[in-house]
């Protein structure tokens, strides 16, 4: 079975007035289960690279798989549709949308794929919150909630079409410690339990170590992988 | 599909105020431009009702488009004949009965064979040019407009025979002759008749009132010394607007000048066109305004969404759902003026409706604005403010939907 991703000379250059190297020749293979961890200093294309493998962004250079399917040729659309079904987002910031409730944000993706009555879409989004602990919250407007529940939210969300893939962008970066561990707890759960894979970019060297897998970047490079 | 248009009513229930100005723009717009439409095309109908209504649907007269070719320039074949004696035609529709039977047997409507007959009436030495009209009473009132204005008597009146007349009050009080007085008619070819007043009528119509004299066909044709003749067929159609068709038809056939009333008023039915078209470059332009509200509008929202609009990205949304996203904002906003715009609309139109006046000229006619009813108003207005809002809509929808998202949620950290 191909990898869940696979990406050769992986390259984005901003062409600006004075260009600007993002990263740079990554290569890099993710199976499925495994709990990576991207790090290194601010400004080193964690996030970028991050955003490649999300098919946010598109690479200069490079080729990029995902299960085995080349992501160079395919449309606005089909990455769209991609991300809706084979990836789950968690950012540092919650980014839920403010006019909706924790169930209803929940069940946007459902609804976008649309693969679920609505009956099984409120059930699903119902048992993924309660599962986070957040059977309380289910209809609370994101205003109401704690930033540590906002970002279990946003984790019920980017789980909702139970993706095989979790890409996280410093999910704890704004979260205090006790909520930082809960959040940790839940993405470790993710991959432990369910068999996610999960890909977390962070600066938190001790969350890091406890992860499968670290890749470290310096300057848009791999520098260090284990 | 529903989800789309979930967030989309969202976003714009979310910004109160600015919706609801937004709405009220396009309503003021839709209501107004359904409201200017009644009062035009009502002004219109009634306007070429009275139209329709004052002249015959088609015209047939003694005349041809171009002069009779005479006889000599169709015996000779020279370049150019002069001092040539042209044969004097023997005037009026040739073969009248027979005319008059064939259009009978296929013609929609109804007809009436008349002879127009220039003349002076005169009444105790006081002279009025006229044209005496000479009718067949039992089919002039089925065509003529002036069975409904008369103020005393009628074309009954002649039809019992003898030498009665029914002329304008305007010729009367010119004459200063009344009901029952004797006024002579002299004819061009210099015989004089006279004739009993029987009946009075009031057009409105000045030309009318003072210058038409109704007799007897018969009397007619004796006072013009033309026996048998009639120059003019009035015909009155079941379906005005099969005029056109039928007068060529006629025209064709019988070889005379068959005029339909929309060619006799061609000038007044283009300027109706004129006013038409001035009518909708003003609703155009109010939809215009209209449509900036919105414009106004769903730009603020894909400014302010910005960052949700990266968060539908990351999560799977498309660009195109992006731009079906807020063409619909623009749509919905369409929507709820464009149905408070037809409320609006109708308030206005029922108001104009109720309006009386009086026409200061003649002080005794009541009269209210002329109003048309109609739902296709109210579907034009609609289709003014829906293609304006999705434009509206369109512009800013299409620029929130090139955003790239992670241009967003890097700014945001």
């Amino acid at each position: 079975m191909s990898p869940l991703i696979e990406a050769r000379g992986l390259t984005r250059i901003l062409h600006e007035t004075v260009p600007v190297t993002l990263v740079r020749d990554i290569d890099l293979i993710i199976d499925e289960g495994e709990f990576v961890a991207v790090t290194g200093p601010s400004g080193s294309g964690k996030s970028s690279l991050l955003y490649l493998l999300g098919l946010l962004d598109q690479p200069t250079e490079g080729m990029l798989r995902v299960r085995g399917r080349d992501t160079e040729p395919m449309s606005e659309r089909e990455r769209a549709e991609t991300r809706l079904a084979t990836m789950g987002f968690v950012f540092q910031f919650h980014f839920l949308l403010p006019e909706f409730t924790a169930r209803e944000n929940v069940e946007i993706p459902m609804r976008k794929l649309a693969r679920l009555g609505r009956d099984e879409m409120q059930a699903r989004a119902t048992d993924l919150l309660s599962s986070l602990g957040l059977a309380d919250h289910l209809d609370k407007r994101p205003d109401q909630l704690s930033g540590g529940q906002r970002q279990r939210v946003a984790v019920a969300r980017a789980l909702a079409n139970d993706p095989p893939l979790i890409l996280a962008d410093e999910p704890t970066g704004s979260l205090d410690s006790r909520s930082s561990e809960q959040v940790f707890a839940i993405l470790d759960g993710l991959v432990r339990e369910r068999g996610k894979t999960v890909v977390a970019v962070t600066h938190d060297l001790d969350m890091a170590a406890r992860m499968d897998r670290r890749i470290h970047l310096v300057d848009g490079e791999v520098s260090k992988e284990e | 599909m529903r989800l789309i248009l979930d967030i989309a009513l969202t976003h714009v229930a979310g910004r109160g105020r600015q919706t609801l100005v937004a709405v009220i723009g396009v309503a003021v717009g839709v209501g107004f431009s359904i409201a200017m439409a009644a009062l035009m095309q009502g002004g219109q109908d009634d306007f070429v009702r009275q139209l329709v209504d004052t002249m015959p649907h088609v015209d047939v007269t003694d005349e041809q488009r171009s002069a009779r070719r005479q006889p000599a320039e169709d015996l000779f074949e020279a370049v150019a004949i002069s001092g040539l004696r042209p044969r004097d035609d023997r005037r009026g529709i040739i073969n009248p009965t027979k005319a008059v039977s064939w259009l009978e047997e296929w013609m929609p409507g109804r007809l009436a064979a008349v002879l127009n007959v220039q003349g002076v009436i005169r009444y105790s030495g006081r002279e009025v040019g006229a044209v005496v009209i000479g009718i067949e009473p039992e089919k002039e009132v089925k065509v003529s407009p002036i069975v409904e204005d008369f103020e005393s008597g009628s074309f009954a009146a002649l039809a019992a025979g003898g030498n009665n007349v029914v002329i304008g009050d305007t010729m009367a009080s010119r004459l200063g002759a009344g009901i029952g007085d004797t006024i002579t008619a002299v004819s061009s070819e210099g015989l004089a008749r006279n004739f009993k007043i029987v009946g009075l009528f009031h057009t409105g119509t000045t030309a009318r009132d003072e210058g038409e004299a109704y007799v007897l066909l018969k009397n007619a044709q004796i006072l013009s010394n033309r026996p048998n003749a009639i120059n003019e067929i009035r015909i009155k159609l079941d379906d005005p607007n099969a005029a056109p068709t039928i007068a060529r038809r006629v025209e064709t056939e019988l070889g005379y000048k068959a005029v339909a009333w929309q060619e006799a008023n061609e000038s007044i039915l283009e300027a109706l066109v004129v006013r038409n078209v001035i009518m909708y470059t003003v609703v155009a332009a109010i939809m215009l305004v209209a449509g900036f509200g919105i414009f106004n509008i769903v730009s603020t929202i894909t400014h302010e969404k910005a960052r949700d609009i990266a968060i539908m990205k990351s999560l799977g949304f498309s660009q195109a759902d992006m731009r079906r996203l807020f063409v619909i904002e623009g749509l919905a906003i369409g929507i709820a003026g464009s149905l408070l715009g037809w409320a609006l609309g109708f308030a206005i139109t029922y108001a104009l409706s109720r309006v009386r006046f009086e026409i200061a000229a003649t002080g005794q006619e009541m009269t209210r604005l002329p109003i048309a009813w109609s739902i296709l108003h109210y579907a034009v207005a609609t289709a003014f403010a829906l293609s304006s809002a999705a434009v509206a809509g369109y512009l800013p929808a299409r620029r929130a939907a090139r955003v790239n998202p992670v241009d967003i949620i890097r700014g945001a950290t």
